[in-house]
Formats: structure tokens, C-alpha cells, sequence
């Protein structure tokens, strides 16, 4: 029973998203599908975050920095005449990929409460570099004059296309995912997080396995990054402070961490919430804080728990 | 198939119903501050003013019923641009107002200009905005951000101050207001220093200040990062040696948590709250009988804000639609504005008066800002010229 | 570039590496004991600097707002502890790091609900408010002096405490094997709430002791915090030796870094790429030295052997 009423929610939740824009449309509420898009955005950050910290207990807590980078390398090339879309994201994601590369060499090697902390470290050297480079904007940012340019019908300019363009990239993502985590490399990420030692002893090298994820996790966020800078038009080191990054591994936990799923109902629980107490009150981060503690102390399995058939950690 | 024609129909209707209830004769304001966090206590003296802007006006701007819808943008450009997109396609109102921060507004104005819905910003004066990035439908109420250091420049300039050490704050604004400083200033500079951005402690600067001996020191710290730099100059012994003059450092949000730490500051400004002019006596005395507490140029540049745009629906005779006769209603400025009379520039952007001021014990035994003399009168800033706009 | 500014410079960077220290210490205990990540230390701070303004504005005495600001962080800890931590301490750093971010939006909100979001006024009395001639040639303020002197006080205090006391023993014995601890009959909830309490007191005195010097408003705390962590994780987790260590070095590559930073890029660069080189690196500097400590030495300096983690 449950394990059929599992996919008929997550099917259903896949319809619901595919009819924003023309609901949208149709009760005049064009609001909603700006709303939405930002979310999933945020959703296919969380997810990239959730396959190092869910699956692979590694807790990134700058994993803000790659949203950054991504924002950046399609502002760069913006700021100097290059509009071209295949450009902007392949920069996005191969600037990024080099940078986790370079983090996650240095902080794998850390483990525990290091790993958090120096995760931290280099995301606030991106942020600092970030503010001080006056060329793309310094702290001020820079605005993105055009969308990312691609050829034929994908015109990002409108906003339905770039919707379903980011809900396709966030799909594309956790089919990826899926099959990542059944396959051989994602069990060895996954062993490495219940054991490292057994994990080696039986002939893997979890440094290389960990390096791997924390990269492709890095190289994902970064893709998240270049559909930020398009959705809001506008970039700043903002994107890279220390509270972002909170606030994306906040949805992993929220939604479930170590499911696909998970993060992305994170994503939109707290943005969503934001959105609506924000509205509300001004003291809004008085309810927000006590919440966060409540979710992480009593839903443990987060709203993916919730889910009929949302059993522990599966794939 | 019954479904979905099912759902046209109701589409149809609603959006039939949202169709006139939009045009009925209700004016809606968004107007976008910094509510939560360090910076809400700015955003607190933007809601005010535009409260008691309201309760000046009857509750009702422009002789319409209206509606302020207050977003919090959380000093982030893309929280900014996300309340944006809510206020015009979600509440569909008629203005955007608001906006502290000169990165959210560039996240703010071109979304709002671009759907064709004026904005009406009341604090942030990027120079973006001022020159290339000029438009028809966004208006400020403030100033462009190297004006106030111009002022600064001109005045010290004029009193043949030289050996000057500037500090501010390494970002963006920080690096404009020293150069808009130097438009004006054309005295020996000793050293140029920037520190990193929400710096706490300067203790490492003053000592290198200090050894410079210069004649006299010219500062930008906002916010807590002047509070603390103000507060550690004076503890280091060197109010009573070298002069500190300052922008947007000390002003009606920092002086509480200054008081006599600030005697002796040198500012200037385009506003402030002693100006005896009819609408700012009154604006400062509703205020502080209806809040409790003395408003800042925030405040005022709000409190203008609503009446600019009290004073358009008036010159079209409330048709909002009118946004033609509504953008030239505004370019002749005509309101009974806090810092007394002005004109628009080509960019909308005020020609105006700029004072010296200084932080001095008031009547009451408060220390207050007190304007001292003008140093610019209708002053323009120096971006217009790239603006394209004619009127 | 003369010889007292250099000597200036280095009590500047003292001041500022004590000040850390005195937040470090508790955190680097918490952590050590009973394995907690707290990202709410830095509200502690906050709530220190809070108590001793306001109590300063009530009794109109500085000596006696300290002792109460003291006394009122140690009881906002021991709460803070009881109702919300406790729960905390079997949990991995991850729910920990979430629920103590929690716990900074919470009290960040609620000290702007009771006390506004303006920034208080702090003054300091007049007789710390001068200065005095450490040496011929250099005028040091005399507040500046005092948190010196204070922060060392307290380093010392804190090492006879742990080295040569029945309390200290403990705390070694339960930063290096907790099981073990608890195994023997002592009170670890008893333990846990006093190592808990003295590390929020702590963090109250470096906030009582900031208050005059920083803005006192709400989020006070974060802007220090991030140090602290990178103090504590440069000195090695735990370890309170590590801890001093790692706040002198801190403090000092960071006014250093600050002071001189720009002055000898500018002998080997150009003006213009100095001035904008200079404060860029500076305001990077610790996080650089620490991802620089951990790559060789991923435990920090002085690791606690035996600690879990």
C-alpha cells in the first residue's frame, strides 16, 4: 500500500509543479510562478548539498560559496560582452567544480567539527574576495543586464520558459542523483559515512569517493548559482555569506536529509514560510528560530517523514 | 476535458473579478525596507515617517482609500527583487517605494521600472541610477550617494584643511564616498585607508592614524561600524587633537547610542531636524510626540516620499492610469517637502541645499545635530550628464 | 615605520587575542566536555554586554553592573543549558550547528523585542577613561589596558582551575573520555551545567567587557563569533592551552595584518594595487592561516588525544 501511495504523491507533487505557470496564468497570479522558481532553485541547492551531508556525513557549511561562483562566472562573462548561455553555465559549472575541487582536497582531510569550520573558512575568503573586487561590483554587486542567451525556443527572458527550464534542470538532477546513489560510487560515499575504516579495509580509498562527490555536489550548486544570477538579475557576495549557507543545509534537515525528495520540500517549506512570515511580522525570526530548533530535535526524518511510505534513508 | 473547461471558467471569472477591483479607486503603495536584523532599526524610521506621512495626509494619499504593503527585503539584492516581483504581480500596486540599500535598489528599480509601475525611492542614490541607468518612472527622494561627500570636500577644501587621513569601510560605497571626496578636496591626502567591510574594532587603525599626525581625519562609517569608530576615536585621547569629519556616520540612528562621544563631529547633509522650515517643524514635532524619539534624514526622505506621491494622484485628479501626467506632476517636485523647496534634475534625482552640521549639547542637554551653514546650494550631482533623459 | 607604532601595534593585536580568548575559552570547554557545537555563544556575549549596560543605567555604577552583568550571563547560561542544550549533547554537530542557529535568530529577536533595534548608549567611567604611558613614547588607553590585564588574569585563573584543582581534573578527564567519567560516579549533568554556566560567564565578561568599546545591538555576537570558531579550531578543539594560544595568533595576524599589511605590499607593488591588494588579504588573512594550520595539522595545534572528535 505504502509503497505505492509514495510515488503517487511524488507524481502528483510533479504535476503540481508542472501546472504553476498556466494556474498561474490563469487566476491572473504571475507572482507565484517567480515564487515557485526561486524555490526549486534553492530546491536543486539543497539537493546538491544533501548528497555530501545526507549521504556522504560530510557537514558543509559553505556550501553557499558555490551559489557565489555560479552567480559569478555568469556575471563575469555578462559584465564583458558574453551572453551566450552554453558559455555562461559551462563556466559556471567548471569554475565551480575547480573550486570544490580545491576545498574539499584541503577539508577532507579535516573531519568533524574541523571539516564545518573550514568549509566556513574558505566560503568567508570568497565572500571577502568577493567584496573587494570593485571591478564586477565589490560589495554593491552587479546587475545582470540580459538573461543567459540560448539558441531557439529557450528564451529565458520569459518567465514560463525559464520556469520549466529550471523545473527540467532540477528533475535532471534527481534521476541523476538516483542513479549516483544505487550505483557503485554511491555506495562507497555511503559506506564511508556509516564506516570509514571498514570502508578502506575493504579496498576503497574513501578520500578519493569523498573528493568526487564534494566536487560533482559543488559543480551542481554552481549550475544553481547561474539560475539564481538569471532569476534575480542581480548578483552580490551575498549569496556567499555564512547565513546562506545555514539556510540551505536548514532545508536539507527540514525537508529529510539522505533523501532526494527531502530537500526539495526543505526548500520550499522554508521558503515559502519565510515568504508568509516575513509578510506578517517584523519579529518573524522569533517564530523561525524555535522552529528550527523544534524540527531538528523532534523531526529528525523531516517533512519526507512525513510522506506516506517515507520511510528512513533509501534512495 | 469537463475539467479543464471547468477551470477556465473559473479562471476566467476570477480573473474578471481581479480585473476592476484593481482598477477601483484604492491607491496601493510597496513600500520595500530593511525591517529585520542590525539595519531594522533604519527600516523602523522609514515606517514611521510613512505612517505619520499617512496620518497627515488622512489616510488617504492623493484624496484615494489607500494601502501600504511593507516588505522586509533583509539587506539581501535578491530578497529585494523577490518582494518586488510580489508587490507588482501579487498586490499590483500602483508605486514601489522605499529601499535602503544601494545594491537592493539596482536589484529593486529596473524590475519595477520595467513593468511599467513607478518607483519612488527614498534613501539608496547608486550612481547607476543617476546616469546611464536613469528612467522615466523611478524617482528618488534622498540624494546620489557622492553628493554628501562632495559637500564634505568642498567644505574642507574652502577651509584650506590639508594633510587629511580618509578612511571607509572596502566595498563599494565605501571607495564612491572617498572619491566623491576628492571631487571637491584638492589638499594633500596623507594616507587613504579602507577597512574590512563590519569592522569592530579600529584600534589598529587609530594607532596607525595616530602616527601619520594628520591635520584632520575624514570618515564614512555607517551604521554600528561608526558607532564603534566613533566611539574608539574618542577613547583613544584624539577628539581634542585632530578634527573628525564624517558622512552618513553620525546622524539621528547612531547619536543615541553616542551621545557625548559625538560632541565636536563635523557632518554634512542635506537635512536635519533643526531645518526651521513650516513642513519639517511640524514633521519632527508629530513624529517625536507620536514615536517617542527624533526621526532621521531616513525618515524625513520617506516622509517626502509619500507626499511626492500624494502630490501626483492629486495633479491627475486620482486616474492612477495616468502615468504620464503623473511623471510630470513629480518633475516639478511640487509638495511641501522637509528640507524645504527643490527641483528635480534631469534625472530625477533633487537639486539641493547641503549643510555643514555639527553634534552639539541642544537646549534640552541632548546632543544633536545642528546646522551650522549651507555649504552647496542646489547642488547637482555629477552623473546627470549621462543620463539621457530631456524634460 | 618606528619602533613603538611596532610595539603599539602588538598590544593592539594582545588586546584583541585576549578579548577572543575570553570567548574561546568557554566554547573550546563546551565543545570539549560534552562535545557540543554552540553557535549561540556568541548570544551569551550579546546578553553580557546587554545586563551591563542596563544594569550600569540603573545602578549608575560600573563595578556593580559588572558583577550583576557576570552573575546574569552565568544564570542565562545555566537556563539556556537546562531548557534547550541538554537535549543537544547525544545529537551529532550537524542538528547541533541548526538548533543553536536557532537559537542566535531566537535571542537576536528577543533582545531587539525588550530592548529595541537601536544600538544602546555605553560609556566608560571617567577614571578608565584616560590613558596611561606604558612605555616612554607610547600613550596607551587606559580600558584598553585593563582588558589586558583582565583577559590574563582570567587565562591564569583558568589554569590553576584545570590544573590544579578536583574540578579541573574532571574536565580534563571528561574532555579526553566521557564514557569513562560518567562510569566513575561523577555527576556528569552537574558537571556538564557548571562547565556550561562558567563558559557563558565568560562570554558575558568578553561582551560586559566589549560594551563599551563595540555597538551594543542585537547580532553583536555573530560578528565575533566566526573568530572565536576560527581561534578554536586553529588551537585544536578542546583544549584551553590551544585556545590562548590560538587567540593571541589570531589577534595578532589580524591587527598585524590590518596595520602593516598595505604599507609593505606598497614596497613591492604599485600604490593603486597595494591599496586595493591590502585590506582584500586582510580581511581574508585568519581564514587563510587556518585552512594553512588544518591542512598540516587537521586537529589544530594542540589536539586533545582521546576526545571523540
Amino acid at each position: 500500500m505504502t509503497s505505492r501511495a509514495r510515488p503517487l504523491v511524488l507524481g502528483l507533487g510533479l504535476v503540481a509543479l508542472a501546472a504553476v505557470p498556466p494556474v498561474g496564468g490563469l487566476l491572473n497570479q504571475p507572482f507565484y510562478v517567480d515564487l515557485v522558481r526561486r524555490v526549486m532553485i534553492f530546491a536543486i541547492a539543497a539537493l546538491s548539498l544533501d548528497l555530501i551531508l545526507g549521504y556522504g556525513g560530510m557537514v558543509s557549511f559553505g556550501h553557499a560559496a558555490y551559489l557565489g561562483i555560479g552567480a559569478y562566472a555568469v556575471g563575469i562573462l555578462a559584465h564583458h560582452g558574453i551572453h551566450n548561455g552554453v558559455l555562461q553555465w559551462s563556466l559556471a559549472i567548471a569554475a565551480s567544480m575547480a573550486v570544490a575541487l580545491v576545498i574539499g582536497a584541503v577539508s577532507i582531510r579535516t573531519s568533524g567539527v574541523y571539516f564545518i569550520m573550514i568549509t566556513l573558512a574558505f566560503t568567508q575568503m570568497l565572500y571577502y574576495l568577493g567584496i573587494s573586487i570593485e571591478e564586477y561590483g565589490g560589495d554593491d554587486g552587479m546587475r545582470l543586464a540580459v538573461r543567459s542567451q540560448f539558441p531557439g525556443p529557450l528564451d529565458l527572458q520569459n518567465g514560463t520558459v525559464f520556469y520549466y527550464v529550471v523545473l527540467a534542470i532540477l528533475l535532471l538532477f534527481l534521476v541523476l542523483a538516483h542513479r549516483l546513489i544505487a550505483a557503485r560510487f554511491g555506495m562507497v560515499i555511503r559506506a564511508a559515512r556509516s564506516n570509514e575504516a571498514r570502508t578502506r579495509a575493504i579496498g576503497f580509498s574513501p578520500y578519493r569517493y569523498k573528493l568526487m562527490a564534494f566536487t560533482l555536489a559543488g559543480a551542481m550548486c554552481g549550475l544553481a548559482g547561474a539560475l539564481l544570477v538569471n532569476h534575480t538579475e542581480y548578483l552580490t557576495p551575498e549569496f556567499m555569506h555564512w547565513t546562506r549557507s545555514g539556510e540551505i543545509m536548514f532545508m536539507v534537515i527540514l525537508g529529510g536529509m539522505g533523501t532526494l525528495v527531502g530537500p526539495v520540500l526543505g526548500a520550499f517549506a522554508f521558503l515559502l514560510l519565510e515568504n508568509l512570515l516575513s509578510g506578517w511580522t517584523a519579529h518573524w525570526q522569533i517564530i523561525f528560530g524555535p522552529l528550527l530548533i523544534l524540527v531538528v530535535l523532534y523531526a529528525k526524518r523531516g517533512l519526507f517523514g512525513l510522506l506516506p511510505g517515507g520511510g528512513p534513508r533509501d534512495g | 476535458m469537463r475539467t479543464t473547461s471547468l477551470a477556465l471558467v473559473i479562471g476566467l471569472l476570477v480573473a474578471l473579478a481581479a480585473g476592476p477591483a484593481a482598477a477601483a479607486e484604492t491607491v496601493k503603495i510597496g513600500f520595500i525596507t530593511s525591517l529585520s536584523g542590525p539595519a531594522g532599526i533604519i527600516g523602523k524610521h522609514m515606517k514611521d515617517s510613512v505612517e505619520l506621512a499617512l496620518d497627515h495626509l488622512g489616510r488617504k494619499v492623493g484624496g484615494l482609500e489607500t494601502e501600504v504593503i511593507y516588505g522586509d527585503d533583509q539587506r539581501k539584492p535578491d530578497v529585494g527583487k523577490q518582494l518586488a516581483d510580489e508587490m507588482l504581480k501579487k498586490h499590483r500596486v500602483h508605486f514601489v517605494s522605499g529601499v535602503i540599500w544601494s545594491n537592493v535598489m539596482l536589484a529593486v528599480a529596473p524590475t519595477v521600472t520595467q513593468a511599467g509601475t513607478l518607483m519612488i525611492g527614498t534613501n539608496a542614490g547608486p550612481h547607476e541610477l543617476a546616469g546611464k541607468m536613469c528612467h522615466e518612472l523611478y524617482f528618488t527622494t534622498s540624494w546620489q550617494n557622492d553628493q554628501t561627500p562632495e559637500a564634505m570636500g568642498k567644505y574642507m577644501q574652502d577651509q584650506g584643511l590639508t594633510d587629511v587621513y580618509a578612511m571607509a569601510p572596502n566595498y563599494a560605497a565605501g571607495k564612491d564616498m572617498i572619491s566623491g571626496f576628492k571631487r571637491y578636496f584638492k589638499g594633500r591626502i596623507v594616507d587613504e585607508v579602507y577597512t574590512k567591510l563590519g569592522q569592530q574594532d579600529y584600534q589598529a587603525e587609530i594607532s596607525q592614524l595616530r602616527a601619520k599626525s594628520p591635520k584632520a581625519v575624514f570618515v564614512f562609517y555607517p551604521g554600528d561600524m561608526g558607532i564603534q569608530f566613533v566611539k574608539q576615536y574618542a577613547q583613544a585621547g584624539l577628539r581634542d587633537q585632530i578634527p573628525l569629519y564624517s558622512v552618513y556616520t553620525v546622524d539621528e540612528v547612531t547619536l543615541p547610542a553616542l551621545k557625548e562621544t559625538a560632541l565636536g563631529q563635523w557632518e554634512t547633509r542635506y537635512w536635519s531636524p533643526d531645518l526651521k522650515n513650516e513642513p519639517n517643524v511640524k514633521y519632527i514635532a508629530d513624529f517625536r510626540k507620536k514615536f517617542g524619539y527624533t526621526p532621521s534624514f531616513y525618515g524625513a526622505q520617506s516622509y517626502d516620499g509619500i507626499m511626492l506621491i500624494d502630490s501626483a494622484i492629486r495633479a491627475v485628479k486620482g486616474d492612477l492610469s495616468n502615468k504620464k501626467g503623473m511623471v510630470a506632476a513629480m518633475r516639478k517636485a511640487d509638495f511641501k517637502s522637509t528640507r524645504g523647496r527643490f527641483t528635480y534634475n534631469v534625472n530625477h534625482h533633487p537639486i539641493q541645499n547641503f549643510y555643514l552640521l555639527k553634534a552639539v549639547k541642544g537646549a534640552g542637554g541632548e546632543v544633536e545635530m545642528q546646522v551650522q551653514k549651507a555649504v552647496f546650494e542646489n547642488h547637482k550631482d555629477a552623473y546627470h550628464k549621462d543620463c539621457g533623459m530631456r524634460w | 615605520m618606528n619602533i613603538f607604532l611596532i610595539l603599539e601595534q602588538t598590544l593592539n593585536g594582545l588586546q584583541f587575542g585576549v578579548m577572543l580568548f575570553l570567548m574561546a575559552a568557554g566554547l573550546t570547554l563546551v565543545f570539549g566536555i560534552m562535545n557540543l557545537v554552540n553557535l549561540a555563544h556568541g548570544s551569551l556575549y550579546m546578553v553580557g554586554a546587554y545586563l551591563a549596560t542596563t544594569f550600569a543605567q540603573w545602578t549608575g555604577s560600573f563595578l556593580l553592573a559588572l558583577v550583576l552583568a557576570l552573575a546574569g550571563s552565568l544564570v542565562v547560561g545555566i537556563v539556556v543549558e537546562l531548557v534547550a542544550l541538554r537535549t543537544l549533547y547525544e545529537r551529532d554537530h550537524l542538528d547541533q550547528v541548526l538548533a543553536t542557529f536557532g537559537l542566535i535568530l531566537f535571542f537576536n529577536e528577543l533582545i531587539a523585542i525588550l530592548w529595541g533595534r537601536s544600538a544602546l548608549y555605553t560609556t566608560l567611567p571617567t577614571w578608565l577613561s584616560g590613558h596611561v604611558a606604558l612605555l616612554p613614547g607610547i600613550r596607551y588607553p587606559v580600558y584598553r589596558a585593563l582588558v589586558i590585564l583582565v583577559g590574563l588574569v582570567v587565562a591564569g585563573l583558568l589554569w590553576v582551575v584545570v590544573t590544579r584543582t578536583r574540578l579541573g581534573m574532571l574536565i580534563r578527564a571528561g574532555a579526553s573520555n566521557r564514557t569513562m567519567v560518567a562510569a566513575l560516579g561523577v555527576n556528569v549533568r552537574l558537571l556538564y551545567t557548571v562547565v556550561f554556566g562558567s563558559g557563558a560567564a565568560l562570554a558575558g565578561l568578553a561582551g560586559l567587557m566589549a560594551g563599551p568599546i563595540y555597538a551594543v545591538q542585537p547580532g553583536m555576537g555573530e560578528q565575533i563569533l566566526i573568530q572565536v570558531f576560527v581561534v578554536i579550531v586553529i588551537g585544536g578543539i578542546g583544549s584551553i592551552r590551544g585556545a590562548l594560544v590560538g587567540a593571541v595568533i589570531v589577534g595578532m595576524v589580524d591587527t598585524l595584518g590590518r596595520a602593516f599589511l598595505k604599507p609593505m605590499l606598497s614596497t613591492v607593488l604599485s600604490a593603486p594595487a597595494a591599496d586595493t591588494a591590502g585590506p582584500a588579504i586582510a580581511s581574508m588573512l585568519i581564514y587563510l592561516l587556518m585552512a594553512a594550520v588544518l591542512a598540516f595539522r587537521p586537529q589544530g595545534l594542540f589536539p586533545v588525544t582521546g576526545a571523540e572528535r
